[in-house]
């Protein structure tokens, strides 16, 4: 059925899929979610055992789907010895931990929540192992920051749990980004992303000039996420998470990531002089660094927490080494870390859960009232101390025979010594946890009265005790797992045993005096203590807070330089970065020489550019007038609808000119509203700074389209020009093109225009019924308003104006497709003409007689226009094919008629409902500004009162 | 005629560019309006100067393609002038909404973050007034 390297993928994606679950099953209660959180895990368990024959044996799985081929980043997985060992910690420890908190959690304690979080965990860690891609393997390395800062902050209203996840996301991230460079020099230097073509290349990389750079960050990303010194100051802090996200992510699986990664380096990256030093000194001092501040700790987790540091210390110092040995003593390491570590975090949670303190100074003689954890808890932390016949003692014993064979920049007794340092703190804080917390006299002042937990709590520690005792027991069972693991880590074969006694060597002694020392330490630890709390020492996450902070500041005084609220400095600099780019181009030289003449400028033309020049003189120097401004501006738009007639440019004329009345009927509306006249604001020197932006900017654009202008260039509107009849049905290029050949981007137009009028309808809506509109409700007048509003003259003029102009639009719009014209010229006319009476009559006259909606306009026409695309459908043709045929109806002569006149109706109603919308809804403002209403078209009508007085005889 | 047309790009640019450089609302609204005029020439310049050569067709094939000017550029500019009037109607709203919400025209907030004036203490006869009222008569008579 499924191949076996297709397992792969599926044992990786089986936590994600599951954690979709737990959510949905709590409705059903705490043990079907605990159970369906299970299942996932189990199924990956089950896959993953019927691989794990074949990978003893040696073989290799591997599994690649592709993802995304540019970036060679593709979903490969592949499974070796140091994988398979991993995969089985992480399934193994998550299925013991969540058996554990369904029986830990409280309940008020979101389960689900709690479950889906460990599911997503568990599927990054998973993730991790797995992978052969390397930029796979950053995703998921992110992903367990992520999830990790989801349940350390699981208990969202507790601060210490809110900070110690921040703290652990910005170390591990920071950790993480410096990973994704050193990773991406890596994949440059072998030439591949594959994690096998990289771990081929060992020599080829150690010989490169970048391995140095390339090395140091990743160990940056592992450091950061195994808490070695100096970023070891997070993980006290995260535990802050409840017990079992401590014993899975913080002893277990997550912290080993970093340790994880050094493994799985280390055929590429480790055996030099660099790795050695950084690797192996970092180590050695988070060792010995680690286990002296536990010993001084009251809080049960914390002791545990830096014992975890001090371990994951000793553990890269072995992988620093360099040497096959080392890496075998490691792998057994983190194997036998684990089994202690995990079942004395649980025993730690349940302490704490039944006599409701993790105080050690609270607590002791807890053997008598809860026999079974006692016995759990000693067995697990007198194997961390070492001690024989426990897994413990073996893998300290290699690694301290590892340490006194290590010489140091040709010293060779100071790593030793300082090993057996570590180990004998190490001793001091194992025993400390034994006899002050389970040894000596029941007390009777515990917060709860302690005793056993049910067998669920009790159950998953104490399957790992067996572990620990069985392994220290007989060392062979582990021997076949260590080898396959530790052969992946050096890819050479290995052979080797495990014995308890080796003879009186080295290491024994170093362990017996280790053991000495650490009694020793036990006994005088009061003392100790408080010459411990008499030395000045730094506190880690002041430091950490107060860089935060500093850096918090800085930032906000760089936001405050370049973000006030001035729009004007935006645009400021926004027109000068512009400028600078063109510069930064025309530099390039890719500008060829001139190869067009200049054409002729005749009297006429001159004239009006004077004038144009002139105008735009007089907006900018009487801007503050704006009134007056307003005028000169219908001056430019004219000009320049003017010099598109010169240009052979008829239909743009057309366009130019009515949208130029449009604008100015809508600036002059909200001229209305606003103040007549600008204040003067900016002082001179800004002035004078905004013009030679101004012309700087100006001077740029001349340049530009002068260059442009006399340059020749080759086009593409030959085929436009070459089938605009034949293919088009029509002689009018510009309108054949906006309504066939570019009718996709015409019908887009449409819709923003209409989108346009529809957000400033929407816009004076909740401007009217806010504040601003019952402010406008009370607004005054002036008392010179003209007596005038609806001359005679204007209403009738207008009135009489009205069909001819609507004939007018109606005959631009047909003729459009062959002569200057269109939709969009013939919906403007339309729209000039309506607005005339708007002007001419009032808004309320004029509104009571509307019989369309203006918004129903622009619904038809956009509906029309991707029907005509539609209709093409039918034919069988991609959308807004036009077709084009020739009529007679007598006794007209033969004309065409195409389908794209279909669609220049569509466009010729959408844009006339979105000008008319747009100026209606301005034009509410007066109405709500309370002016009156007339019932008369105009004010002064000559009939009626003729009427009245021919009614009333000689009327006085 | 390049010239006269490359200059009066470069004299609406300068123009529009000073103008949207002000501090208030109608002004910036100008320097839009003069800056989109500035581009349409722009891009319809493009297409080069051609005095005389309108594109439509008069024939059913096309003999010499010189006989008329680009089309793509017009087409272009066509839709352009027709949405930047639908561009400035929302910039007007912007601007009419924002006076009549704030009571002054100034483009510029008083700083980050900020709320942009003192607003008047609330008279205890009308707890929703701001101390804003609107005069619509002009302040001097604009000859």
């Amino acid at each position: 059925m499924f191949s076996e390297n297709g397992l792969l993928p599926i044992i990786a994606i089986l936590p994600f899929l599951g954690a979709l679950f737990p959510g949905l099953m709590i409705r059903a209660g705490r043990n079907a979610c605990a159970s369906f959180t299970a299942i996932p895990t189990v199924l990956a368990l089950v896959l993953l055992a019927s691989l794990a024959p074949g990978v003893m044996g040696g073989t290799v799985y591997r599994a690649e789907i592709m993802w995304l081929p540019q970036l060679q980043l593709s979903a490969s997985f592949f499974l070796d010895g140091l994988g398979l060992l991993f995969a089985f910690m992480i399934l193994g420890v998550g299925l013991l931990i969540t058996l554990y908190a369904r029986f830990y959690l409280s309940s008020k304690d979101p389960m689900g929540q709690f479950y889906t979080y460990l599911l997503l965990f568990q599927g990054a860690m998973l993730g991790i192992v797995l992978s052969d891609n390397i930029l796979l393997l950053l995703i998921f390395w992110e992903l367990t920051s992520l999830s990790s800062f989801l349940l350390i902050g699981y208990w969202k209203h507790l601060p210490e749990g809110r900070q110690g996840a921040r703290m652990a996301l910005t170390i591990t991230g920071a950790g993480g980004l410096a990973m994704i460079g050193g990773m991406l020099i890596l994949g440059e230097i072998v030439g591949s992303y594959q994690l096998t073509d990289i771990l081929a290349a060992g020599d080829q990389i150690k010989a490169n000039a970048w391995y140095a750079p390339a090395v140091i960050l990743i160990l940056l990303g592992a450091f950061t996420k195994s808490a070695q010194f100096p970023f070891h100051f997070w993980l006290p802090h995260a535990m802050a998470a409840p017990t079992p996200v401590s014993a899975y992510l913080h002893s277990a699986t997550m912290v080993k990531a970093g340790v994880f990664l050094m493994a799985r380096m280390w055929p590429a990256l480790a055996g030099t002089d660099l790795w050695f030093y950084v690797v192996a000194s970092v180590g050695l001092v988070t060792m010995v660094l680690g286990a002296i501040i536990a010993l001084f700790k009251d809080d049960l987790k914390a002791l545990l927490a830096f014992s975890t540091v001090s371990h994951l210390g000793l553990l890269t110092m072995l992988l620093g080494f360099g040497t096959p040995e080392a890496a075998i003593a490691a792998v057994f390491h983190i194997i036998n870390h684990l089994t202690f570590k995990a079942a004395l975090f649980m025993t730690a949670g349940i302490v704490d859960h039944e006599t409701g303190t993790r105080d050690i100074k609270r607590l002791g003689g807890l053997a008598k009232v809860m026999p079974i954890t006692a016995a759990i808890g000693t067995v697990a932390a007198l194997s961390m101390a070492g001690f024989p016949l426990f897994n413990g003692f073996l893998s300290k014993e290699a690694m301290l025979h590892e340490a006194s064979h290590t010489s140091w920049w040709e010293n060779p007794w100071i790593v030793g010594a300082l090993a057996t340092l570590g180990a004998l703190f190490s001793v001091a804080y194992s025993l400390r946890f034994i006899f002050h917390v389970f040894a000596g006299p029941v007390r009777d002042d515990y917060p709860a009265k302690p005793h056993d937990p049910g067998f669920g709590m009790w159950a998953a520690p104490a399957f790992l005790c067996i572990f620990v005792i069985a392994i220290g027991i007989a060392p062979f069972l582990a021997t076949p797992v260590v080898k396959m693991a530790a052969e992946a880590v050096t890819g050479e074969d290995l052979s080797f045993y495990f014995k308890i006694w080796h003879g009186v060597n080295t290491a024994l002694l170093m362990s017996v005096a280790a053991i000495i020392g650490g009694v020793i330490l036990l006994v005088a630890h009061r003392p100790l203590e408080r010459l411990w709390a008499a030395m000045p020492r730094p506190e880690a996450k002041t430091i950490f807070d107060s860089l935060i902070t500093a850096t918090q500041h800085g930032m906000r005084w760089l936001t405050g330089i370049l973000h006030q609220g001035a729009i004007s400095r935006y645009l400021a600099i926004f027109v000068a970065a512009t400028v600078a780019l063109g510069l930064i181009a025309f530099s390039g030289g890719a500008m060829g020489p001139e190869t067009r003449d200049l054409t002729p400028v005749p009297p006429v033309a001159f004239v009006g550019w004077v004038l144009l020049m002139a105008a735009v003189a007089m907006v900018v120097l009487f801007h503050r007038m704006r009134f007056r401004a307003l005028v000169v501006i219908g001056v430019i738009g004219l000009m320049i609808s003017v010099g598109f007639v010169y240009l052979s440019a008829p239909d743009l004329a057309l366009t130019q000119i009515s949208v130029e009345t449009v604008t100015i009927l809508l600036l002059l509306l909200a001229l209305h509203f606003l103040p007549k006249q600008s204040p003067y604001e900016s002082g001179p020197t800004r002035r004078a700074g905004d013009a030679t932006l101004a012309v700087i900017a100006g001077v740029a654009a001349a340049a530009l389209a002068f260059s442009f202008m006399m340059r020749d260039f080759s086009t593409i509107s030959d085929y436009h020009l070459a089938n605009s009849k034949s293919g088009g049905g029509g002689t009018n290029v510009v309108n054949v093109i906006l309504v066939d050949f570019r009718g996709y981007d015409t019908y887009g137009e449409i819709i923003v225009l209409g989108i346009a009028g529809l957000c400033i309808f929407a816009l004076m809506e909740s401007l009217l019924n806010g504040p601003a509109g019952r402010k406008l409700r009370k607004a005054e007048f002036g008392p010179d308003r003209s007596r005038d509003r609806h001359p005679l003259m204007m209403v009738v003029a207008t009135r009489v104006m009205l069909p001819i102009a609507l004939m007018v639009g109606v005959y631009i719009f047909l003729r459009g497709h062959n002569q200057p014209g269109g939709g969009f010229v013939a919906g403007l006319i339309f729209s000039i003409a309506l607005l005339m009476q708007y002007m001419a009559s009032g808004f309320a006259w004029t509104i009571r007689r509307q019989r369309i909606e203006y918004h129903a306009l622009i619904g038809f026409g956009v509906v029309i226009a991707g029907l005509t695309g539609v209709g093409s459908w039918l034919a069988g043709r991609p959308f807004l094919t036009s077709n084009f045929g020739y009529f007679e109806i007598p006794p007209i002569e033969e004309f065409e008629l195409a389908t794209a006149m279909l669609f220049d109706l569509g466009v010729f109603l959408c844009v006339l409902g979105a000008v008319m919308l747009m100026l209606h809804s301005l034009s509410r403002l007066a109405r709500h500004a309370g002016e009156t209403v007339n019932n008369e078209p105009m004010d002064y009508d000559p009939s009626r009162s003729v009427q009245a007085s021919s009614s009333t005889g000689m009327g006085a | 005629m390049e010239l006269l047309v490359a200059s009066a790009v470069g004299a609406l640019t300068a123009g529009g560019v000073y103008l949207i450089l002000r501090l208030r609302a109608f002004a910036v609204i100008l320097g839009l309006a003069l800056l989109s005029y500035a581009v349409n020439i722009f891009l319809f310049s493009t297409g080069r100067l051609a005095v005389g050569k309108p594109p439509v067709l008069d024939g059913y094939t096309v003999s010499d393609f010189a006989a008329y000017t680009d089309p793509l550029p017009q087409a272009l500019v066509l839709t352009a002038i027709v949405i930047s009037f639908g561009m400035t109607a929302v910039l007007v709203m912007f601007a009419l909404g924002a006076y009549l919400e704030a009571g002054d025209d100034k483009v510029d907030m008083d700083g980050p973050d900020q709320p942009d004036r003192q607003i008047a203490a609330t008279t205890p006869q009308d707890p929703e007034s701001d101390g804003i009222t609107f005069s619509f008569a002009p302040k001097e008579r604009d000859a």
